[in-house]
């Protein structure tokens, strides 16, 4: 008798894990992990601690705890958003064509699994994954942040989460790669693909600055086209949203320009992509001769 | 053969981009029926074997296993594969392999089904063994005993024996033969012509995707005339070897002296190549 399609989903996750332990690129994440945030702390202390001189020292104009906290928690948002990255990309990369030109792909897709399953579980597995290391390390970064300076967000889980569905939505994009592209093509083009969503970002920041109606307006389509990067500025966002004064405004100037927030339209966007980009991709690959 | 066909094919076609892998092929197999697959390379021996598990979808015509059509869950939930080029993660020993295709096939075997099959194959010693660590030829034994999870009514092998050595090519041999007398049907892709004409029951030779001649082995290699040496020389008659003590006669009537009288038969190899017309891929 066949299995369940959910059992059999669950078969090809834990062999995924199983994989990732015994090829030690989860010891190797953790070990890399563990550097960055040896070195964040190291950042963070040094940043509050100087943060009152750049503030304007005596009878600050500017809250130096809360500027250099959202500064730096900020950009750690961004180099997690790139580590959980990678990891989606890794435990997706070569997951249909790459595996179908060495050889291992065969064996497993003639049980009677299903194609769709498996590309579906490869994707849990992955979103999984690369879900909960994004959150943990946001968390640890976060408990950082606030040894070093006593600072928090103005919101703390939101941000986490939405990194969370980042990292998702890239899992989903390198999957649908993975059908058409050989390995090496697949990561450079998803990464090129995730430079582009930063690059977007990173004009609709500079629009802000500027009041660029139009380097503004190529931002907001990139946060459409690629959620990811939406979901990223919502989540900077978050984190001053109710952050007030002259602090305020010269963070929206500074690191946060651009950021918006989320929505439930962005959410709902970007859940409705993934699950549209995992179809496209479960449709390529029942038509693939393998 | 029995009534209700194990695979049937029929009227298959595949083509890739303008190329024709497969045109037209019809097949049956029946129950504890060994049938071997042979011809050039790029014949369409493999796509035949791909289109049959699900990996490959036909241009036309239709491929059934068990009444189920190819692909279907059903149908790959029948059978058993082992296929010409695979891999499996080098990280994983030969026990877990198995383990992992059990729960991927549903079979309830638990161990005993793990360890009779790795004796099945001559690798019960190396049940944890990490597949990087082992040879290709164990690599191999490896590959079918994979198949063989779930007790499958069909095999579907491509080349299992390209990487083994005298030794384990005698293994598997001995393998294909208790299979088929456990009821299970087996379609054996092979250049090893000697192999084919051990162990199987028929052979279908396809050239350029056409089946060009199909029959038991001793029917396909049939007579070549009877060979006789007389004082004129050396002379082939035609007939078979029925035919030989009325040629002596006449040759003996007709005054000649008769020294030697053979009936030659076609090896499988004789009409392997002049059905293939000496083409290779």
């Amino acid at each position: 008798m066949s299995p369940s399609p959910l059992r059999s989903a669950a078969t090809v996750i834990a062999h995924s894990v199983r994989e990732g332990v015994r090829r030690r690129v989860f010891l190797a994440v953790l070990v890399l992990t563990a550097a960055f945030l040896a070195l964040y702390a190291l950042g963070a202390h040094f940043v509050f601690r100087d943060a009152h001189s750049f503030a304007g020292g005596e009878g600050h104009i500017l809250d130096p705890t809360a500027f250099a906290g959202a500064t730096i928690f900020g950009l750690a948002m961004f180099a997690v958003l790139f580590l959980g990255s990678v990891l989606a990309v890794f435990l997706t990369l070569g997951a249909v064509r790459g595996d179908a030109e060495t050889g291992l792909l065969q064996p497993l897709v003639v049980r009677p699994l299903g194609r769709t399953t498996m590309l579906l579980a490869r994707f849990a597995g992955a979103a999984a994954l690369s879900g909960a290391y994004v959150l943990v390390v946001y968390l640890l970064a976060w408990e950082i942040t606030r040894a070093s300076g006593d600072w928090s967000p103005d919101h703390l889980l939101g941000p986490g989460l939405a990194l969370v569905l980042a990292v998702s939505v890239v899992a989903a994009i390198s999957l649908l790669l993975s059908v058409f592209l050989p390995v090496t093509a697949q990561g450079i083009v998803v990464f090129m693909v995730f430079g582009a969503g930063l690059t977007a970002g990173l004009l609709a920041q500079i629009g802000h600055a500027i009041d660029s109606h139009s380097l503004h307006s190529i931002g907001k389509v990139a946060s459409w086209a690629l959620p990811f990067e939406g979901l990223y500025a919502a989540g900077l966002h978050a984190l001053i949203s109710e952050t007030s004064g002259l602090t305020g405004v010269v963070l929206q100037l500074g690191p946060f320009g651009g950021s918006e927030a989320a929505g439930p339209g962005l959410i709902a966007w970007a859940l409705v992509y993934a699950l549209g980009v995992l179809a496209l991709a479960a449709f390529a690959f029942s038509r693939r001769d393998l | 053969m029995s009534a209700a066909p194990v695979l049937s094919v029929s009227g298959l076609r595949k083509d890739y981009r303008g190329q024709t892998a497969l045109a037209g092929v019809d097949l049956e197999l029946g129950a504890g029926e060994l049938v071997g697959l042979l011809g050039p390379n790029g014949a369409g021996k493999s796509t035949l074997t791909k289109i049959a598990c699900g990996l490959v979808r036909p241009s036309a015509g239709t491929v059934e296993v068990l009444g189920r059509a190819a692909g279907s869950p059903q149908a790959r939930a029948a059978l058993g594969y082992l296929a010409e080029l695979f891999r499996f993660p080098g990280w994983s020993t030969a026990e877990e392999l198995i383990a992992l295709h059990q729960r991927l096939a549903g079979s309830g075997g638990g161990i005993a089904e793990r360890t009779e099959l790795l004796e099945l194959v001559g690798l019960a010693d190396a049940a944890g063994k990490r597949v990087e660590a082992m040879s290709k030829g164990m690599q191999q034994r490896l590959g079918i005993a994979q198949a063989l999870v779930g007790a499958p009514r069909l095999l579907l092998l491509d080349e299992p024996t390209s990487a083994l050595d005298p030794v384990g090519r005698r293994i598997v041999r001995e393998l294909l033969e208790e299979v088929r007398a456990r009821g299970v049907a087996v379609l054996l892709n092979s250049h090893l012509l000697s192999e084919v004409e051990l162990v199987c029951d028929r052979v279908a030779i396809i050239v350029r995707g056409r089946v060009v001649r199909a029959g038991a082995p001793h029917e396909l290699e049939g007579s070549r005339g009877v060979e006789v040496e007389t004082d004129a020389g050396v002379r082939v008659f035609e007939g078979g070897r029925e035919d030989a003590p009325r040629i002596v006669a006449e040759l003996v009537a007709a005054g000649e002296r008769v020294y030697r009288v053979q009936a030659r038969r076609a090896s499988l190899e004789d009409v392997y190549l002049e059905a293939v017309g000496g083409q290779t891929g």
